[in-house]
């Protein structure tokens, strides 16, 4: 049996992560194949509902990031952004979606070493929590 | 702040006694109007209505096991924009919280309303409700009264309390101006009337009513059905959340769920004038649907029902009051309210909030701080 190979949507802020993710690309670095970037431009405008819809449409892990605290380049996109998963962390797992599924991350425009060590870990994190409910089965 | 009054019933009836305050609360200077639920005449039905003229105040029930809506919904209505004088509003604890709640969301002012409120007996649910009235005329509330306030707190003649009001803690407001006691006192002899505030102080003393002390064991009372309702509140909270700890059982929980999206428009506190669900955001193209069913083969029509109801909790939960009026508006009888009170339970508790509690608390996704939540983020 090949092995499972998880779907990870990533919300990446423009300003910091996404250009981690672009340095990481430059710098020849490698991470997984498994993760699907979504470019916004905060992590303050990432609405709960895009974290949930990615769930139901089967995703195994949502994972946001965005600037460092007090980086942000619309001042507090993050830490809006920080209340948000908190509130979505306690509403998930009351419908069976493990916490780890969903993860807030902070990584500057210049730590693409971290962005591909982050998304490694994160990947193998879900790989051992196996598929998401969502992936096996049809949500209504 | 701390004036009690009381007024003695004339043949054990209460809403006679109700009736002549709320008619001297409308003579008051500054007082134009009283928003107050009224049996309808036509139909037997309890509505909230908007009086100015004393002499119409016949109908006046805020008694009733009748709960046709969350009337926070109206009391916004009528303060959102200075209304020219003030109105007295006779809600229920819980109208009151959805009323607070509505405040901070800038969607009601505070300062030209006059709360007060009744202690609350509670209510049946809506369709139980229209079958009970539909057996007796008007004594019916009378009935309630006594069997609520002789302690059989869950259920009269078969006809069982919502589920909202069996699980509610909040029976007596704190938040109302004017609280009515009924709880601790024999039914039929006297009812409390209470100031809880300075408006309600000011009030009290134009009214000129026999002083009185808070009556002995009112606070014991209180206090034994409160334990009750946690009680049944916590139980419940159990068994939903395993009716619904996983996908499979939130499916078949919502499975009669056909997006008609009544308890969005029932909820006093899902205040959006155009909700998501009903924008061009949702109006797929036919070819989405083709594109959708083919990745699985199947997909359940309508769409988006658990995406409604996660993102509906993602909205309100932390505002959610637990009126219960979800369940109430439901077509299919599914039962929202044990759903919503569940997580809000858990949303409100992670961000040390209680909705409808205090004004001056923020709702928790209107702010933020800087050194906050550091559990929720990192990968290790």
């Amino acid at each position: 049996m090949s092995e499972f190979e998880p779907t990870i949507v990533a919300f990446f802020c423009n300003w910091c992560t996404f250009t981690a993710a672009d340095l990481a690309g430059t710098s020849r670095l490698s991470y997984p194949h498994n993760i699907r970037i979504i470019r916004v431009m905060c992590t303050g405008m990432v609405d709960p509902q895009y974290v949930i819809k990615a769930f139901l449409e089967g995703a195994d892990g949502v994972l946001v990031s965005g600037c460092n605290p007090g980086d942000c380049h619309y001042i507090n996109g993050n830490y809006k952004a920080r209340r948000r998963i908190k509130l979505l962390k306690e509403i998930l797992p009351q419908f069976g979606f493990e916490n780890e599924r969903l993860r807030l991350t902070w990584i500057g425009a210049s730590d693409g070493v971290r962005l591909a060590e982050i998304l490694r870990t994160f990947v193998t994190q879900i790989k051992a929590l196996g598929p998401s409910q969502t992936k096996l089965k049809m949500a209504i | 702040m701390t004036t009690m009054a009381k007024i003695d019933l004339k043949e054990q009836n209460p809403l006679e006694a109700l009736k002549q305050f709320f008619a001297g609360i409308l003579k008051l200077k500054d007082v134009t109007s009283i928003l107050v639920p009224q049996r309808l005449s036509t139909l037997n039905t309890i509505m909230p209505t908007l009086v100015t003229d004393a002499a119409l105040l016949e109908g006046v029930d805020p008694l009733a096991p009748a709960f046709p809506m969350n009337a926070a919904r109206i009391a916004s209505r009528l303060t959102r924009k200075p209304m020219g004088g003030k109105v007295a509003a006779v809600l229920r604890p819980c109208e009151i919280r959805a009323f607070i709640e509505l405040v901070k969301l800038n969607q009601a002012h505070r300062e030209e309303i006059l709360l007060i409120s009744t202690d609350c007996l509670g209510a049946f649910p809506n369709k139980e409700y229209f079958k009970f009235a539909a057996q007796d005329g008007g004594e019916e509330t009378l009935r309630f009264y006594k069997t609520m306030l002789g302690g059989n707190t869950h259920e009269m003649e078969g006809y069982p309390l919502a589920p909202a009001c069996k699980a509610c803690e909040h029976p007596v407001s704190e938040n109302a101006d004017i609280q009515i006691g009924l709880y601790g006192i024999k039914p039929g002899e006297s009812i409390l009337i209470k100031a809880q505030s300075e408006a309600g102080d000011e009030m009290l003393k134009q009214m000129n009513l026999p002083e009185t002390t808070e009556p002995t064991g009112r606070q014991a009372a209180i206090d034994t059905l409160i334990s009750q309702r946690i009680r049944f509140r916590d139980d419940m909270f159990a068994k939903t959340q395993e009716a619904v700890n996983s996908l499979d059982k939130m499916g078949a929980y919502f499975s009669n769920c056909v997006n008609c999206y009544n308890c969005r428009v029932a909820c006093p506190v899902c205040y959006c004038k155009e909700c998501v669900f009903v924008t061009d955001v949702f109006d797929h193209e036919p070819s989405q649907y083709l594109q959708w069913a083919a990745r699985k083969g199947m997909i359940k029509m309508p769409t988006d029902t658990l995406f409604y109801h996660l993102t509906r909790l993602a909205h309100m939960s932390t505002a959610c009051v637990g009126c219960g009026q979800c369940s109430n508006a439901c077509p299919n009888d599914i039962p929202i309210m044990e759903v919503f009170r569940t997580v809000a339970q858990h949303t409100q508790q992670a961000f040390g909030y209680e909705a409808g509690k205090n004004l001056e608390e923020k709702p928790p996704l209107s702010v933020f701080f800087k050194d906050e939540f550091q559990e929720v983020v990192g990968i290790s």
